[in-house]
């Protein structure tokens, strides 16, 4: 190198200079360039931003790392783009580690990237994020796609590894809590190669098992867990066919991983999250004394419920007489104010009051009676008295007494007023005061006057 | 009644309290819930103290099917 920039610093030297002048050939410089690009630049680390980013259907990855003032091109073959647990995204600030190789038919050269880092930032921290991003939007995450966990599942399907802490801690709470209860364990390893596919396909087998089974003897809750570790030792709960397996689970799934501070994607698209193994247990097995409390309370609430039944059925039977005898008494007040209205009328209506007015009457007409008929009698008397008087004065005997007398004729026992009617020789009879006379006519005279 | 499972007698005893509370049973009616409901508690109550756990292990038999092994029985294997 040296050698060459010698002799370029002297290409516009003397004309001995221009005889000896050096003309390479488009290819000869350019596998210069290339010899000295490629031993310079064979194991560099080169800082930028990712721009202009264009996957390849062979799976290789082409993109430009930049600066403020500079741009250079880069690419990811396929087998070191497999290797990259994030994605490669315009504007991603990255560092990459690999060597510069020359393209001379291009005449350009490029970063061939052997690995690539973001910048600042781990990552895994930050294939997590952008996994993150990804499930959320797909909405794998909402709130709306979590179900209930079932309070008092008779079985709980647990998806974790038979030789972990995890397995040991949930049985230990199981020991200590209600033990009406079935576990089934899907056992799974839960770090290393493959550990996120055995995961997924275990929560998948919990489902298609589930189907076979009667309704009450399915598995009602999944618990999915490891214990506690580092990032890449939970990083199975982060991979994207575990999230997948959880969010398609029929069965609701509560999340257990060990990492109480960051939460793992299976936290995020679990319809539950424990901070613990341990805390899963306990949340899907009650204490027994939290059940025999509740027990208690129920049958207390079931109590209060049937007295307060009790009561309210007494206090309407209560009411109800009351209504029943004030009805009664009302109808019977009103029956008995009719009733003495009746009588009342009754009253006024009695033959009684008649009757006595008809008695009454009957007196004041009995007195006037009494009276008209003494003053009849009394005038009847009186009249009776001048009629005897009249009588006693017309009486022929009382004139007989005073010496006169009476002659009849025999004959016909008529009375002799006119004597020139008599025939001589014709019997008379006279009656006198104290007897009568049989006498003959001798002679007869009369008075001169008419006969009447 | 006497195989009934702890939590389907608290949640029948659940539901009756429910039921009473709504207060819209006849008397009798209440009066029969709540004589079945202090029998669901004594049961609840026993079924704490008797219960036992039971583990098994899902796996897949040689026919590549799902089946339950009790967990005993695979650590006796081991």
């Amino acid at each position: 190198m040296p050698e060459l920039f010698g002799d370029s610093s002297e290409l516009f030297g003397s004309d001995k200079h221009r005889l000896n002048r050096r003309v390479y050939t488009v290819s000869e410089i350019t596998q210069d360039i290339k010899l000295i690009l490629e031993n310079t630049f064979s194991e560099v680390w080169v800082e930028g931003e990712v721009s202009n980013v264009r996957p390849s259907s062979a799976g290789h990855c082409y993109f430009s790392l930049k600066d403020g003032q500079a741009l250079l091109p880069a690419v990811l073959f396929n087998r070191a783009a497999s290797q990259v647990q994030f994605k490669i995204e315009d504007g991603l600030k990255v560092v990459c580690f690999g060597n510069i190789e020359v393209y001379p038919p291009h005449g350009k050269y490029q970063l061939i990237v052997e690995k690539i880092e973001p910048k600042g930032i781990g990552s895994l921290q930050l294939a997590l994020e952008q996994l993150k991003a990804k499930l959320e939007k797909e909405g794998l995450f909402s709130p709306e796609h979590k179900r209930p966990i079932p309070y008092l599942p008779s079985r709980i399907g647990i998806v974790t590894s038979l030789s972990g802490a995890a397995i040991k801690d949930m049985l230990k709470v199981l020991d200590r809590r209600f033990r009406d209860i079935h576990i089934i364990i899907n056992p799974v390893r839960v770090q290393g190669e493959g550990a996120g596919q055995e995961i997924a396909q275990a929560i998948r087998d919990f489902n298609i098992f589930n189907k076979s089974l009667r309704a009450q003897e399915r598995i009602e809750v999944l618990i999915v867990g490891r214990g506690g570790g580092s990032i890449e030792d939970l990083w199975a709960f982060n991979e994207e066919v575990v999230a997948r397996a959880i969010y398609h689970s029929e069965i609701p799934v509560i999340s257990a991983v060990g990492h109480e501070r960051d939460w793992t994607i299976a936290d995020l698209v679990a319809d539950l999250r424990a901070a613990t193994p341990s805390v899963a247990a306990e949340l899907v097995v009650p204490k027994k004394e939290d059940l025999r409390a509740r027990v208690l309370e129920l049958l207390s609430d079931a109590t209060r419920a049937t007295a307060q039944l009790i009561q309210d059925a007494k206090d309407i039977l209560d009411d109800l007489t009351h209504r029943l005898y004030l009805s009664i008494d009302n109808i019977t007040s009103r029956k008995e104010e009719t009733l003495k209205n009746f009588l009342k009328n009754l009253v006024l209506l009695s033959p009684q009051n008649r009757i006595q007015q008809y008695i009454e009457k009957l007196a004041i007409f009995e007195q006037g009676m009494h009276l008209r008929i003494g003053h009849i009698v009394e005038l009847r008397q009186s009249q009776y008295q001048s009629l005897v008087e009249r009588l006693a004065s017309l009486n022929p005997l009382a004139i007989l007494s005073r010496g006169y007398s009476v002659t009849f004729r025999i004959k016909d026992n008529s009375l002799v007023k006119d004597p020139t009617i008599l025939k001589i020789g014709e019997g008379l009879r006279t009656r006198c005061y104290k007897g009568e006379i049989k006498s003959t006519v001798t002679e007869v005279k009369g008075d001169g006057r008419d006969k009447i | 009644m006497a195989e009934i499972k702890f939590e389907e007698a608290l949640k029948r005893l659940e539901k009756i309290v429910e039921e009473l509370e709504t207060g819209e049973l006849s008397l009798d009616e209440a009066l029969r819930r709540y004589q079945e409901g202090i029998e669901l508690s004594r049961i609840c109550n026993q079924r704490l103290e008797s219960a036992k756990k039971k583990i098994d292990l899902l796996v897949k038999n040689k026919k590549g099917e799902l089946e339950l092994r009790p967990l005993e029985d695979t650590e006796k294997e081991q």
